[in-house]
């Protein structure tokens, strides 16, 4: 057998949609799930006469996104038509920047499994109109719907730094707390807010040569899963069709491959990659875009410490593990709620928990945030002071959490004594109950005290006897320290 | 002399802008566009080396609208000149090899 060995290039292509609430060019309602072209005028649908004016939020919305990127933000820039011969897009040409984009040259950080952080670099981002929607349910027809027609878009073309799916992913999820982050997108995938489009070509060595094989772009991604298996599909795809057919790369032999989520491959929707010839050409609608100092510092002013230096300082300030800091560092607002509570005295290890394992599960199942459940920095700090000094036991934080969230006006410590959760540290208090226990039960204290076979279980036994006289309020360690100090 | 603008280009260009022309009619187009590229090539005798791209033929910049809703048209309204419709859908030929996204 010949020595082959290759290695994955992956680049990615990327739209994000833009949080506005109006159109890039006209004040259409960004709007979903309404009723087919309901918000739809004149410049959308490419009427004679029209003129479209850009949408300052949009712009605005861009360049922070660009600088959260790393990249650099020119001072002049301008609009391209970029011909588009499709009913979803009824002018016939893509409102979009071909030579001058409004950024370019920056990088985004993505961690890894192995808790290192590889550099991706970006080659630009630019901003441009999204087309409608062309659904194929109408037989020999096609039914168009011009509501999403003219939608801004961020478009972030990637450097082919990639080389694994699992890199593919953890780029698409940091972009995804990025633009969430800044609060320019909702960022969700299957809503089509993040779309991703892979270019996959594979370097291969063998018997010393070099090879690469055809880039395939693949689209029709909808999730982060779809996402990482279509680039591992590609992979072993591309490496089968080099090692049978010894197929390479060659002028024009890049193909367009379509992902099937149902049988989970990827099918060829184009051979031949004909000549992009998209015939750009300067917008004579739009007038161009000058930045200056003054205004993109009002812009950078938005920015705020990005995702990942954020989980990376939790794990350095707070020694949280990578996957706890990772996971309060989801949803800034999170973050924020957790860095609010540790600034008012909260200790970082249980505030961590008490909002990862129990608040985060409850908005979960609502379908919200933490904080728009209504927990406030100082109901947490609340929590993490009663588990401290051993008032509720760490099996009642869940209920207190639940019951919380239902009584937001109520402080925890009110809760927690209306439904009996309060426990005893008391030692005094205990230890009666311990007397009165061993009063009651000679035949187990003998079993205990003869520290035979039925020992453990005997003691077991005695343990759960006072838990149930002080009606699960004892705090359990103290009774257990009690106990053995009695029968020793 | 050979055309500036030959057949094969002409051919090139109506397919990429999906028109349909006869014979007769590339050759026509060869021939007019080829003397329109002739008559502009005119310029070239201009020295414009010191002289800036020019991106937008106004001297004017930074004109933007705030995001704010404006009423659309009803979807009556924006159906009211489709050839054929299908519910509140503009119905069109179907669309072979779909490679529309943007």
């Amino acid at each position: 057998m010949s020595d082959l060995q290759y290695r994955t290039i992956v680049g990615l292509e990327i739209h994000v949609h833009l949080a506005t609430r109006t159109k890039m060019f006209c004040g259409c309602e960004m709007a979903y799930g309404v009723r087919p072209n309901s918000r739809v005028c004149p410049v959308c649908m490419g009427m004679p006469g029209v003129l479209p004016v850009m949408n300052k939020q949009a712009f605005e919305y861009a360049v922070l996104t660009a600088l959260a990127l790393n990249c650099s933000i020119p001072s002049f820039t301008k609009w391209d038509r970029k011909s588009y011969y499709y009913p979803d897009l009824p002018k016939n040409y893509q409102i979009s920047q071909y030579d001058l984009p409004m950024s370019e040259n920056g990088f985004i950080d993505i961690p890894l499994e192995s808790g290192q952080v590889k550099r991706i670099g970006i080659i630009r981002a630019h901003l441009e109109e999204d087309a409608g929607k062309n659904t194929h349910t109408l037989g020999n027809f096609s039914a168009v719907d011009l509501n999403r027609t003219g939608s801004p878009l961020l478009e972030i073309v990637t450097e082919p730094d990639m080389s694994s799916p699992d890199e593919v992913r953890a780029l698409a999820v940091e972009l995804q707390r990025i633009v969430r982050y800044l609060g320019v997108s909702e960022g969700d995938m299957q809503k089509g807010h993040m779309r991703f489009e892979p270019n996959i070509n594979l370097a291969i060595t063998k018997d010393g040569q070099e090879y690469r094989t055809p880039i395939a772009e693949i689209k029709n991604l909808n999730s982060f899963r779809a996402l990482e298996r279509s680039v591992a599909y590609e992979t072993a795809r591309q490496l089968d069709e080099f090692t049978d057919r010894g197929i390479t790369m060659q002028m024009g032999n890049k193909s367009t491959r379509g992902w099937d989520d149902d049988n989970q491959c990827t099918v060829l929707q184009r051979e031949k990659e004909e000549a992009h010839d998209y015939r750009y050409f300067p917008d004579p609608d739009l007038v161009p875009v000058e930045m200056d100092d003054e205004w993109l510092s009002r812009i950078r002013a938005d920015l705020c410490e990005m995702p990942i230096q954020k989980q990376n300082r939790f794990v350095s300030e707070f020694a949280l593990s990578e996957y706890d800091a990772g996971v309060l560092t989801q949803i800034r607002s999170t973050a924020e709620l957790f860095e609010q509570a540790v600034a008012l005295g909260a200790d970082p290890k249980k505030a961590c928990n008490i909002i990862t394992q129990n608040f985060q599960k409850i908005a979960n199942e609502k379908g919200c945030t933490v904080c728009e459940l209504g927990i406030t920095p100082e109901k947490i700090v609340e929590m993490t002071n009663m588990v401290t000094i051993g008032q509720i036991s760490s099996t009642s934080v869940s209920s207190i959490a639940v019951l919380s969230v239902a009584n937001l006006s109520k402080t925890l410590r009110e809760i927690a004594v209306e439904h009996n959760l309060i426990q005893t540290s008391d030692a005094g208090e205990i230890e009666a109950l311990v007397d009165q226990v061993i009063a009651d039960n000679p035949a187990a204290v003998e079993d205990v005290t003869s520290g035979g076979k039925k020992s453990k279980k005997a003691r077991g036994f005695l343990l759960g006897q006072v838990m149930q006289r002080s009606k699960g309020q004892a705090n359990p360690k103290i009774v257990a320290q009690i106990l053995a100090k009695k029968l020793s | 002399m050979a055309k500036k603008i030959d057949e094969t280009q002409v051919r090139k260009v109506a397919k990429l802008a999906r028109l349909q022309l006869d014979d007769a009619e590339v050759a026509q187009f060869s021939t007019d566009l080829s003397s329109i590229v002739e008559y502009i090539e005119k310029l070239n005798e201009l020295d414009t080396d010191s002289v800036e791209p020019l991106a937008h033929c106004l001297p004017v910049h930074n004109v933007f609208r705030d995001d704010v809703v404006k009423p659309s048209l009803t979807v009556e309204q924006v159906l009211a000149n489709a050839p054929q419709r299908a519910d509140d859908f503009f119905k069109v030929p179907k669309i072979l090899d779909d490679n529309s996204g943007a």
